[in-house]
């Protein structure tokens, strides 16, 4: 009997916190998407070359008082692509790079956040593109601007773990294999 | 070891330099430009500009041999208005290879490729993006190609005329090997 009143009691002590959590800080979840921004940075012939996604889909529920429940998902429209170049959008959409008509969209899906000190924190969890789905974690930072928050991040994916650039273009010598993403999320 | 009628080894080790070069990016410019988008046409492509470049700094230390020597004399059976002529066609080829790499050095920049020289030297955008000016720095540069074209032809066609037609020594000047057997 007293093993049930103990975990009665605990559980009464842990609603209560996460009650006054909840009540006490501010969960940031409504992004604001015109101010949000997802753009890559690779090399070609070591020529640093940047592009972004025009159009992706950002679900983040996040506040620092509470990691644990901390939860992010992408969308990203690949097809939105700008390499800065015409000729590259077309062809990256074709099938040896993202091939959009197969596989139109790449998702992440965190598992879970966790601090590093500071405004600094680390988002694990998982990438699908092009129907491969690996492990990736991001560092980013987090902080308030008003009513706000500005998550600021960035990590580095190998393209052929994905098969991003098959046949001829799996050539890192001509495109580099590392394409960093940078993620700038406003939220309210 | 030089004579007054003919160039110093340096003046005609960059000569002969430069031509392998202007032969080298030329053909590859035009063969690249019509290339489907591949690994091997953006490798080509940074070869052609690396080629540029080195064409451009070939061209500054020519110009600076030029302005510290005085080049050996023509034959004085060259009538003086060909004389002329020569002079400014030379001019106008040292010109073009200076424009010419500049002008595709700014197109780059204007199509959103940096310059990356070697691979290794990362040369400033003297230009922001901008589509329409990277389309119109692409026509100054294919238009200034075919000045250099005809500049060449013409300065290859006057060499073999006073090589063979005239038989003075005009290109023996300019021979890494030949010019010692000459006049």
């Amino acid at each position: 009997m007293s093993h049930v009143r103990h975990y009665l009691s605990l559980s009464a002590g842990l609603l209560l916190i996460a009650l006054s959590c909840a009540a006490a800080a501010v969960e940031f979840n409504r992004v604001q998407m015109n101010k949000s921004a997802l753009t890559f940075a690779y090399t070609q012939m070591n020529v640093p070359m940047e592009g972004s996604f025009r159009s992706f889909k950002a679900d983040i529920a996040f506040d620092p008082a509470w990691l644990d429940a901390a939860r992010a998902q992408f969308d990203i429209r690949l097809a939105s692509i700008d390499t800065g170049n015409r000729e590259s959008d077309d062809e990256v959409a074709g099938k040896a790079w993202f091939n959009t008509g197969a596989f139109p969209v790449a998702r992440f899906v965190s598992t879970g956040v966790r601090a590093l000190g500071g405004n600094r924190y680390e988002v694990s969890g998982k990438l699908t593109l092009k129907g491969r789905t690996r492990d990736v974690s991001a560092p980013f930072t987090f902080r308030r601007q008003g009513a706000l928050g500005v998550f600021e991040g960035a990590f580095t994916l190998k393209r052929l773990d994905y098969a991003i650039g098959e046949g001829a273009w799996a050539d890192v010598s001509a495109v580099a294999d590392e394409v960093r993403i940078k993620f700038h999320v406003v939220a309210e | 070891m030089n004579s007054p009628n003919r160039y110093t080894s340096t003046a005609i080790a960059l000569h002969w330099l430069a031509a392998l070069l202007i032969f080298s990016a030329f053909p590859l410019g035009l063969y690249v430009h019509e290339m489907a988008l591949s690994p091997l046409k953006l490798k080509l492509l940074s070869y052609h500009k690396w080629l540029g470049v080195t064409i451009f700094l070939l061209t500054v230390a020519r110009i600076a041999w030029r302005a510290t020597h005085t080049p050996p004399p023509l034959a004085a059976t060259i009538p003086l208005w060909q004389q002329q002529v020569a002079h400014v066609l030379h001019l106008l080829l040292y010109i073009l290879l200076l424009l010419i790499p500049l002008s595709g050095w700014l197109m780059s920049s204007a199509k959103g490729f940096p310059v990356v020289y070697l691979g290794l030297v990362q040369l400033p955008d003297l230009v922001d993006k901008d589509k329409l000016l990277g389309d119109l720095l692409a026509e100054v540069h294919k238009l200034l190609n075919f000045g250099l074209l005809a500049l060449v032809g013409m300065h290859i066609g006057a060499a073999l005329k006073h090589h063979f037609i005239e038989r003075d020594d005009t290109l023996r000047r300019m021979l890494p090997i030949l010019g010692r057997n000459g006049s």
